[in-house]
């Protein structure tokens, strides 16, 4: 435990007379609410959390490593293990890199670029839907769980018709696509975005308004701005805290500059900016975001070759570095990679988004109640394939 | 009562057999049948909270048990006695094996006082209401005596909110039942029915303006006595594992498990006794015709009652899957700082209520057949509230879309 751990005198008013005997918890690696094998070490006075520290590493399995003796697409397999929640973002981050190996004169053919938009968007929607669909189980509503996993099920089944796999796509290859997406398929996906934004309003209906889930949420793990980019949380953590920052934008990479799409930034609606709910509710706009995007990729789609004939099927990236980024789901989704020229990559390196998001856990929680605890780690919302790689 | 089980006792065992014969006699003869009906209300409970649940949440819920999935919980039973008696390590083992069965007998205690007809109920005690309010309080006892026998620190945990949850939950409880008890003059079951029969606004809930604000008062608060969502902090599934009941296996888990089922009967009748009529249709011509005679009218009074209390028991349930738990400052704030004094006001209002305008309809035999100014005040009042209610609840959703600011083009 650190030790610069607690001023307990913030939270009990009285002073010390409040105080009463320390006790150890340690939570996870197996219980519910750690959304995986995350362990977190709680130092508790009764309900009160005076300290907490995340223990990661549980699953890690050298991702770095694999990916450093396997040949290039091989590598791509391993991404999907990353983030597995959006391993499409993963498969593309990666794809990004090796592409930016070959220089700017390997073009993406359109046609795929719009693939992968609209595979990334769509997935993104599929990890917030359970991202929100947990958090309202982690508060304690059931319900909203079985209605998220409703719709991201129905994701699930057009991502398997378009590449054979529900959860480990890799869709996404240096180059292009895998498989080309039928017309048939594109119109399942834009009756998917007619039937999913009405079920948006039913979870508004059902857990956003829901003043005991605002009371819950609202003033919990107040994350600042500053304290937010100090730690280099990304994606709806930082959004959370009220920075308008999403790599889509700000530095936008495939096509992502033609589509016309808002960031939503915690504003504090019912408690302090970048709050519990803050977080949640950017990432229930995000779900409206990320459909608008589908809409119009899916309206200007245009035909062709789904993958560069500029790579071979025996990838060999030119000598070279280069790192790249991408928007994921859960933030900026960082990786470095370098070649000597070999089927083999010589080095991969990956930024992982909840990685660092979660890092900030301590600072945010400590005086905070039990329950609370549980919140912020919602709402946090950590995948630990890709904290521990 | 003139189903007497001292007649069938003696009958049986002849009428010089000794006290502590007859004393087994009697107990037997009740207790026999009201562990089957506990038992049963557990397994219908159980079964209606899975189907219940499941088609608030699109599922279907057991279906290969049985028609429906009607015998999964019998199912479940089996297996639970099959499975092995844990008992953790380091754990009291005395307390630990004590803590269910002192869960469970304040429940099944409670059944003796709760009545299924005019005739049909095991002791009539004149201090009836008294009587359940104290043997209530026994479960939260066995709760939280598990909780400390576990040794384990989230069972801990579970036991001290839940202790914290019954200093909370009881005074609130506690004044709703006082404000009855000024209304009716009596604490005695069956005769606070009596004075409910006629028509629904005889109903104790709508006897006067203030007495829908008790039955919330004693809605929520009953919620809480049997640890069910959004008050089920003890057992916090996503926050303490299992809370209270984590190191519980096999037996020792289902009888917890009953024990809850049947404390949700237990609250569930008692709110049909205390508010709404209890055995009574509230139609005054069927109340007569249904109880022609006295044997019939048992039968009837039972079906109603039981009818009613499974609303209450849906309702539950119903919350149950909707709402998110509150958190414990949450609930301690609602308990001690806005339904005591609510309570407060409501039970000193009532009763001067009770005292300015006497209620006619309590009188014997005098069931007017239109609504006395204090029925039409506390119908009004329970409109009130549940548009009041419906009103508020749509505007906290209105205020929180995530549709409201951005200017979306969808």
């Amino acid at each position: 435990m650190s030790s610069e751990a607690t001023s307990t005198a913030a939270l009990a008013p009285g002073g010390a007379d409040l105080r009463t005997e320390e006790m150890l918890l340690n939570m996870g690696p197996q219980h519910p609410a750690t959304h995986g094998v995350l362990r977190v070490m709680v130092r508790t006075d009764g309900e009160m959390v005076l300290d907490c520290e995340p223990h990661v590493g549980y699953l890690h399995r050298c991702f770095e490593k694999h990916c450093e003796n396997v040949t290039t697409l091989q590598a791509v397999l391993y991404t999907d293990r990353l983030d597995y929640l959006t391993a499409m973002g993963n498969n593309w981050g990666f794809c990004m890199a090796v592409e930016k190996l070959y220089g700017p004169e390997l073009v993406i053919p359109e046609r795929a670029q719009y693939i992968r938009v609209i595979c990334q968007e769509l997935n993104r929607i599929a990890s917030h839907l359970l991202a929100i669909g947990t958090y309202g189980m982690d508060v304690g509503a059931i319900t909203p769980f079985l209605y998220c996993f409703r719709e991201r099920e129905k994701i699930l089944t057009i991502f398997e018709h378009i590449c054979g796999q529900r959860l480990n796509y890799n869709y996404i290859r240096p180059g292009g696509v895998a498989y080309d997406v039928d017309d048939a398929m594109l119109a399942l996906i834009g009756d998917f975005c007619s039937y999913f934004l009405p079920k948006i309003d039913e979870y508004d209906d059902l857990l956003s308004g829901n003043d005991i889930f605002v009371k819950r949420t609202a003033n919990v793990g107040v994350l600042s701005a500053k304290l937010a980019i100090d730690y280099g949380c990304t994606g709806p953590v930082l959004r959370g805290s009220g920075v308008p920052r999403d790599l889509r934008k700000d530095k936008p990479y495939g096509i992502y500059e033609r589509f016309e799409f808002d960031v939503p930034v915690g504003s504090g609606e019912h408690g302090t900016v970048g709050d519990c709910f803050d977080r949640y509710m950017v990432r229930v706009r995000e779900m409206r975001e990320s459909t608008r995007i589908v809409r119009q990729a899916l309206k200007s789609i245009p035909g062709g070759e789904i993958r560069s004939a500029k790579i071979k099927a025996k990838i060999r990236p030119p000598k070279g570095e280069a790192f790249t980024r991408i928007e994921n789901s859960r933030g900026d989704l960082g990786f470095y990679v370098v070649s000597d020229g070999k089927e083999v990559l010589y080095r991969v390196k990956c930024r992982a988004p909840s990685f660092h998001n979660i890092s900030v856990l301590p600072e945010i929680s400590r005086g905070s109640m039990l329950a609370d605890l549980i919140a912020i780690i919602g709402s946090l919302d950590i995948v630990l394939g890709e904290v521990d790689r | 009562m003139n189903m007497d089980s001292g007649t069938l006792v003696e009958w049986v065992l002849g009428s010089d057999a000794g006290f502590w014969w007859r004393l087994a006699g009697v107990a037997t003869a009740w207790a026999l049948p009201i562990t089957l009906w506990v038992s049963l209300v557990g397994l219908i409970s159980i079964w209606l909270e899975r189907k219940i649940s499941a088609h608030i949440q699109c599922r279907l819920g057991p279906m290969e048990v049985g028609p429906h999935g009607a015998l999964q919980t019998i199912a479940d039973g089996v297996k639970l006695l099959a499975k092995e008696d844990l008992i953790p390590e380091g754990a009291d083992r005395m307390l630990f094996a004590l803590a269910p069965i002192l869960a469970f007998a304040g429940t099944f205690v409670s059944f003796a006082v709760i009545p299924f007809g005019p005739d049909l109920i095991i002791s009539d005690l004149d201090t009836g209401l008294y009587f359940l309010a104290a043997i209530g309080s026994l479960e939260a006892i066995g709760v939280i005596a598990a909780g400390w026998a576990s040794n384990n620190k989230w069972a801990l945990f579970g036991s001290v909110r839940a202790a914290t949850q019954v200093v909370s939950y009881e005074i609130p409880l506690g004044l709703a039942f006082v404000t009855v008890a000024a209304v009716a003059g009596t604490l005695s079951m069956t005769e606070m029915v009596e004075q409910q029969s006629g028509m629904f606004w005889n109903w104790y809930m709508f006897r006067n303006p203030f007495m829908p604000i008790a039955f919330i008062l004693y809605y929520i608060a009953s919620l809480a006595e049997c640890k069910r969502a959004p008050f089920d902090l003890p057992e916090a599934e996503s926050e303490l594992v299992s809370g209270f009941h984590t190191e519980y296996s096999g037996m020792r888990f289902a009888i917890f498990f009953l024990a809850e089922y049947a404390a949700m009967y237990v609250v569930s009748a008692l709110a049909v006794v205390l508010f709404l009529g209890g055995w009574y249709t509230g139609i005054a011509p069927l109340d007569q015709a249904l109880s022609a005679s006295p044997l019939w009218g048992n039968v009837v009074g039972a079906l109603v009652i039981i009818t009613k209390s499974f609303v209450l028991i849906f309702v539950q349930m119903w919350l149950r899957w909707t709402l998110p738990r509150i958190r414990l400052d949450q609930m301690m704030h609602l308990c001690l700082k806005v339904m005591v004094p609510i309570g407060m006001f409501v039970l000193v209002l009532a009763a001067l209520w009770q005292a300015l305008l006497p209620y006619e309809g309590a009188v014997a035999n005098h069931k007017p057949l239109f609504p006395a100014v204090g029925s039409i005040a506390g119908l009004a009042i329970f409109v009130l509230l549940t548009v009041g209610a419906w009103i508020w609840v749509r505007n906290t959703i209105r205020a929180t879309t995530s549709f409201k600011s951005a200017n979306y083009r969808i």
